[in-house]
């Protein structure tokens, strides 16, 4: 076991390598001169100079590397232009939001997706079936921020029920920070229930089909039984998979959620940096992004175990 | 008395349909037949004969496109067609059970087998948790399964597949129930395996007075384990009787067919060793699959040692073994389809099992091979002849005269020339093999290498194209390697026989000597465990 | 050797039986209710982008000052070329700098089907020569999946967003950016066919009539990937649309004065309370073109490939 962990870990290492070479060439893969583009249109000649000196752009492109990766792993991600603060004060700042954001989602979502699946497959073909993958498919179509628009005039202007946007820390006011978070986390989880729906419902229908779930008929076991007992977790894996390639989805919703609903979390950073050409805070945030996905993905990775005997290789 | 005298299945004139638009109207079509307890009833037939159908509608597991639409099925006097759900339910596993073809797949994988026996258990009785565990690794241990308390807690795929199906003979047979149901049960084992399955069935049933319903498509099995046979063609009943009767005299004209089409196990005299030029020689041929892993130390295995076989012209080869006995891992390093590690192939002349791909090429043309899988081994997007005439294209002959050529040999495979520009899915089974086999002589090879080439064919289909295949290298003097795990069919095709097991070729000499005096002890068990070996298919039913 | 049963030699009969030529898969997917009803109302969507100019509008990016916030279905009074003034309704009402959001809707539909289609054309395309090359030369696929795996471990969006970032906006580049993020799942999904489908029978009998490498990626192998992209390429499609839409949405896509639904509903955001019309006409086009592609998709899926209906 503690094998199998250890080397999916040791198998993430180059998958974040590829991302640090990526993140790190974003700058380089730029027509033109990365200083230039960093300082902006009205920059004289004199600050991009400096620019270019400070990021030590006038040595060899692997020395460059070597330097940035060095202070990344020492959590040293360099400085926002825009903002006067280390990246880093930046992202701790905005965490906040966003994670209780993508927490909230998570378990709402979540908590419709999988028994909406489970008795669509179980009811397959039926007037419900056909209902919950007609409103998935809705849910994949209609943009999250055209959603959260419709919420806002509902339910924020026409009803008055909830706040229109902003937020309210967890600590400060509870009652609030839930009134500031029912919507985002609606319009955010739209689309991941329409994915975890669809995917149980296939998953439940595939495991449904197989030579064990006739052997549980053949022993007498009722219906319920069988799907409660012998599909369900046979279906737990592939699942979960999506589950965790679901979270590149709920991180990109992310920045568009918090748009529409005025949240000061790390998506509206990411968005205020792109307009501000704010290139250590949009590296360091695709970055953070990524290791998160990752680790969410490897954690998932990990359980499957717990599910599935066969999986300790 | 009429308790023990009453039939424990009595199936009454029992029709079903098949949905719209199939290729006949009825999966089974007025069926009569009666199981009495202690009895095994084989009912055999070949694909597409209704034989499965009519178990799964025993036991209420038909698929819902299939509807019984007419008939009674009386399990002890109580019709089961006209039972509720709830009421079938109840008496699956106590009254009727069934097991099924793949024991691979038909336990859950992720429950360890003892929950799976405990789930029956607590389904349809009221016993406590130690009854229970009690109950179970009484049955775990009638079925003959080492050490029950480990095999108890394991997953299914801790376990090998003759112990898996050991398994759900444990779970079918837990609660006594009057009638098994095994379903094609060996098919998907090895002979040695399935000799041990048979015996075990046989046991439980005589010492319970069980009543089994076997169905099979396989002669030898029935030969083993039948008292009473059924015979069925399209979903019909062509005729039923004890089982000496139905393999010994026959009284429909079909029976006979498909009896005569077993082949014998005894090989036919092939006279002395011809003077030929050797076509093919393997010199130490060997292939070792290594894993490469980051933390273990590299796994190997070894599915191919030490083979030195040697084929000549207008010979038959036979390699016969169990699965993963490297039979087809030989075959392929032959082919070059894999590269041998060790040893050398020589062709003629040349050695080709270190050659590059490019100086291969030339060589390719020389040794053709026919796949198992006759629904796989043609690209269901391209017309027969298009895939007939590739090879001898790649070879620079040009179109019209590959087409020629293509022509004749469907004639030599017997089917019809103008058939050659239409698509595989519009030919049968049988049929496909044959153009394999005209796409591969197309390349005018020297060797042609069968590969379990008849062994997903029904029987009768099965003798066509065997006969066809000795014709061919009969009348084309050709170097042939047939590769099989059908002790029957390598019995009749092959002048010589190498056996082989876990990579080693174990014996290797002339058919009638290997057949008729095996000397290593694998191959004695191999033949001892062969079903149906001590009845004489051929010349029954030719009689 | 004469024993063989007549049914099997020469067996014409059976064989003309059977229908004459493989059904086309494509010709049998047409016939799909859902392939029907997404196509009708693509191709309607297709229709008014294309007869945009002569469907009521106006120039799309023509700011009127005078008539700015104005509801749907109030009359303006505008300047024509000439100089005389004329009256017009506004049917979806005005932005806050005058245009006409109608005009500004239809001509909309240009960038997005563009979008939509060039975006699955490159990705797709790409992505199956990468993947073929992954699948088939051993050497090269280690290399290659690495590559990809580090792309898919960067969300799209955002791989989309930091790619504009730099490139800076315009619809070509807005195009790259989220082609970019979608061909390792095309490399994927080619790779994985390409490794089953090389196992096949029917490839290795190939390989042994000696057929070349090349012939035998194009003729046996490549075929096999068709169906499943056609069913990749709509659903790439549909995201590529809705992706353009919230770049733009978010300020970092198309240039601003560009009619796009996004950068329609980018320019209503600000005074959203008082005009949802702004969000909610270009939130409705967007919204049934991606479903439409996605019904096609989904109809597409079940008929060409049913093994990949499993998953999502």
């Amino acid at each position: 076991m503690l094998d199998f962990i250890a080397r999916r870990l040791i198998a993430i290492i180059p998958v974040l390598a590829v991302v640090a070479v990526f993140v790190f060439l974003m700058l380089r893969l730029t027509p033109g001169d990365p200083a230039a583009v960093i300082a902006g249109d009205n920059a004289t000649s004199d600050q991009i100079a400096m620019i270019r000196e400070k990021l030590g752009l006038t040595l060899p492109i692997w020395q460059q590397f070597a330097i940035w990766m060095g202070d990344i792993l020492q959590g040293n991600f360099g400085e926002s232009y825009f903002f006067k603060k280390t990246v880093a004060e930046l992202i701790a700042q905005r965490v906040e939001p966003t994670l209780a954001l993508a927490i909230c989602t998570m378990v709402l979502a979540l908590s419709v997706a999988l028994p909406l699946g489970v008795i669509a497959a179980y009811k397959q073909g039926s007037f419900l079936d056909r209902f919950v993958m007609g409103v998935s498919v809705l849910g994949f179509s209609v943009p999250s921020f055209v959603i959260g628009y419709c919420l806002i005039y509902v339910f924020a202007i026409e009803l008055g029920w909830v706040p229109v946007q902003g937020y309210t820390r967890i600590g400060v006011d509870f009652g609030g920070f839930i009134e500031h978070m029912i919507l985002p986390s609606i319009t955010l989880g739209i689309i991941y229930v329409a994915l975890v729906a669809r995917i149980t419902r296939a998953s439940v229908l595939e495991v449904l089909n197989e030579d064990y779930i006739r052997t549980a008929r053949a022993k007498g076991l009722s219906n319920r039984v069988v799907l409660m007992r012998h599909a369900l977790r046979n279906a737990a894996v592939p699942i979960l998979t999506v589950i965790g390639i679901g979270v590149a989805l709920l991180i990109g919703g992310a920045v568009v959620t918090e748009s529409v609903f005025g949240l000061p979390g790390l998506g509206r950073l990411t968005v205020e940096a792109v307009l501000s050409r704010d290139f250590p805070t949009i590296q360091t945030v695709i970055l953070l992004f990524s290791v998160v996905y990752v680790v969410v993905n490897l954690l998932i990775d990990i359980s499957y175990t717990l599910f599935d005997p066969r999986i300790r290789y | 008395m009429s308790v023990a005298q009453q039939p424990v299945l009595e199936v009454r004139n029992l029709s079903v349909s098949l949905p719209k638009g199939g290729d006949r109207a009825h999966a089974v079509e007025k069926v009569s037949f009666t199981v009495n307890p202690g009895e095994i009833v084989c009912l055999v037939g070949e694909s597409g004969s209704g034989k499965s159908v009519i178990a799964f509608t025993v036991m209420g597991l038909l698929a819902k496109a299939l509807k019984p639409t007419s008939g009674e099925i009386l399990l002890q006097g109580e019709n089961i067609l006209a039972a509720s759900e709830a009421r079938l339910r109840e008496l699956r596993c106590t009254r009727m059970s069934m097991i099924f073809q793949e024991p691979m797949t038909a336990l859950n994988p992720v429950m360890t087998c003892g929950e799976q026996i405990d789930e029956v258990l607590k389904t349809h009785t009221k016993l406590d948790t130690a009854a229970r565990k009690a109950k179970i690794i009484a049955i775990l241990t009638r079925v003959k399964l080492p050490e029950p308390e480990r095999v108890y807690a394991s997953f299914p795929h801790q376990l090998s597949g003759g112990q898996r199906q050991r398994i759900m003979i444990a779970m079918a047979l837990v609660l006594d129930p009057v009638l098994l149901i095994a379903d094609e049960p060996t098919t998907a084992l090895d002979v040695t395996t399935q000799a041990e399955i048979l015996k075990l069935i046989a046991e439980l049933q005589a010492g319970q007075g069980t009543g089994v319903l076997f169905i099979t498509h396989d002669f030898g099995v029935v030969a083993e384990i039948a008292h009473r046979v059924a015979v069925l063609r399209w979903g019909e009943l062509v005729e039923m009787g004890p089982m000496e009767q139905i393999l010994s005299r026959p009284s429909q004209p079909y029976t006979k067919m498909l009896i005569s089409s077993v082949p014998s196990i005894h090989p036919v005299h092939r006279g002395v060793r011809l003077e030929g030029v050797t076509v093919l020689r393997t010199d130490k041929l060997g292939k070792t699959y290594s894993g490469k892993s980051f933390f273990q130390k590299a796994r190997t295995v070894k599915a191919a040692v030490d083979v030195d076989l040697d084929i000549r012209r207008g010979e038959t080869l036979g390699i016969v073994g169990e699965s993963g006995s490297g039979k087809s891992t030989v075959a392929r390093c032959i082919a070059r389809l894999i590269d041998p590690t060790e040893g050398k192939v020589y062709l003629g002349d040349t050695e080709i099992a270190t050659m590059s791909a490019r100086k291969l090429r030339p060589h390719r043309r020389r040794v053709q091979i026919v796949f198992q899988d006759p629904y796989r081994s043609m690209n269901p997007r391209i017309t027969v002849g298009e895939s007939i005439i590739e090879g001898p294209m790649n070879f620079g002959l040009q179109r019209d005269e590959a087409i020629a050529r293509a022509r004749k040999l469907m004639e030599t495979v017997r089917l019809d020339p103008n058939a050659l520009d239409r698509y595989p899915h519009q030919f049968s089974g049988g049929q496909r093999q044959r153009i394999c086999i005209a796409r591969a002589l197309a390349m005018e090879p020297e060797l042609l290498i069968a590969d379990e080439a008849v062994s997903a064919l029904d029987v009768s289909v099965q003798k066509q194209v065997l006969q066809l295949l000795d014709e061919i290298r009969v009348r084309l003097n050709l170097a042939v390697l047939f590769i099989t795990h059908d002790l029957r069919v390598a019995a009749q095709i092959c002048d010589y026989v190498a056996v082989m097991s876990k990579g080693r070729v174990v014996e290797y000499g002339s058919a009638e000597q290997v057949f008729g005096s095996p000397k290593d002890p694998y191959t004695q068990a191999l033949f001892a465990a062969a079903p149906g070996r001590n009845w004489d298919f051929g010349k029954a039913g030719a009689a | 050797m004469s024993a063989i049963v007549p049914d099997e030699i020469v067996d014409s009969a059976s064989i003309a039986a059977a229908s004459a030529k493989r059904r086309s898969l494509l010709a049998l997917a047409i016939r799909n209710p859902s392939v029907i009803i997404g196509g009708v109302i693509l191709l309607f969507m297709l229709t008014i982008a294309i007869l945009a100019p002569v469907l009521g509008t106006v120039d799309p990016t023509r700011i009127d000052p005078a008539s700015r916030n104005k509801k749907p279905g109030v009359e303006i009074t505008y300047k024509q070329e000439d100089g005389t003034s004329a009256k017009r309704t506004v049917l979806m009402g005005t932005d806050s700098l005058g245009r006409d959001v109608y005009s500004r809707v239809l001509y909309g539909t240009r960038v997005s089907l563009i979008v939509g289609a060039a975006v699955a054309v490159c990705a797709v395309g790409l992505g199956l020569v990468i993947g073929l090359v992954s699948g088939y030369v051993r050497w090269a696929d280690g290399i290659i999946m690495r590559i990809m795996d580090g792309l898919m471990a960067i969300p799209g969006i955002l791989l989309a967003i930091a790619l504009v970032s730099i490139w800076r906006a315009g619809i070509v580049t807005v195009i790259f950016a989220i082609v970019i993020p979608e061909i390792p799942r095309v490399v994927r999904l080619v790779r994985s066919i390409v490794l089953t489908v090389r196992e096949e029978p029917y490839v290795e009998g190939a390989i042994s009539v000696g057929t070349p490498t090349f012939i035998l990626l194009f003729r046996h192998i490549m075929p096999n990937t068709i169906a499943p992209l056609i069913v990749q390429a709509t659903f790439t499609a549909a995201a590529a649309i809705l992706t353009e839409a919230i770049l733009s949405f978010l300020g970092i896509g198309i240039p601003p004065e560009t009619p796009s639904w996004g950068n329609i509903m980018a320019e209503g955001r600000t005074l959203f309370r008082v005009f949802p019309h702004n969000i909610l006409y270009p939130g409705i086009f967007l919204a049934f073109t991606v479903l439409a592609i996605n019904i096609m998709g989904d109809g597409l899926r079940d008929t060409l490939d049913p093994k990949m209906s499993k998953k999502v």
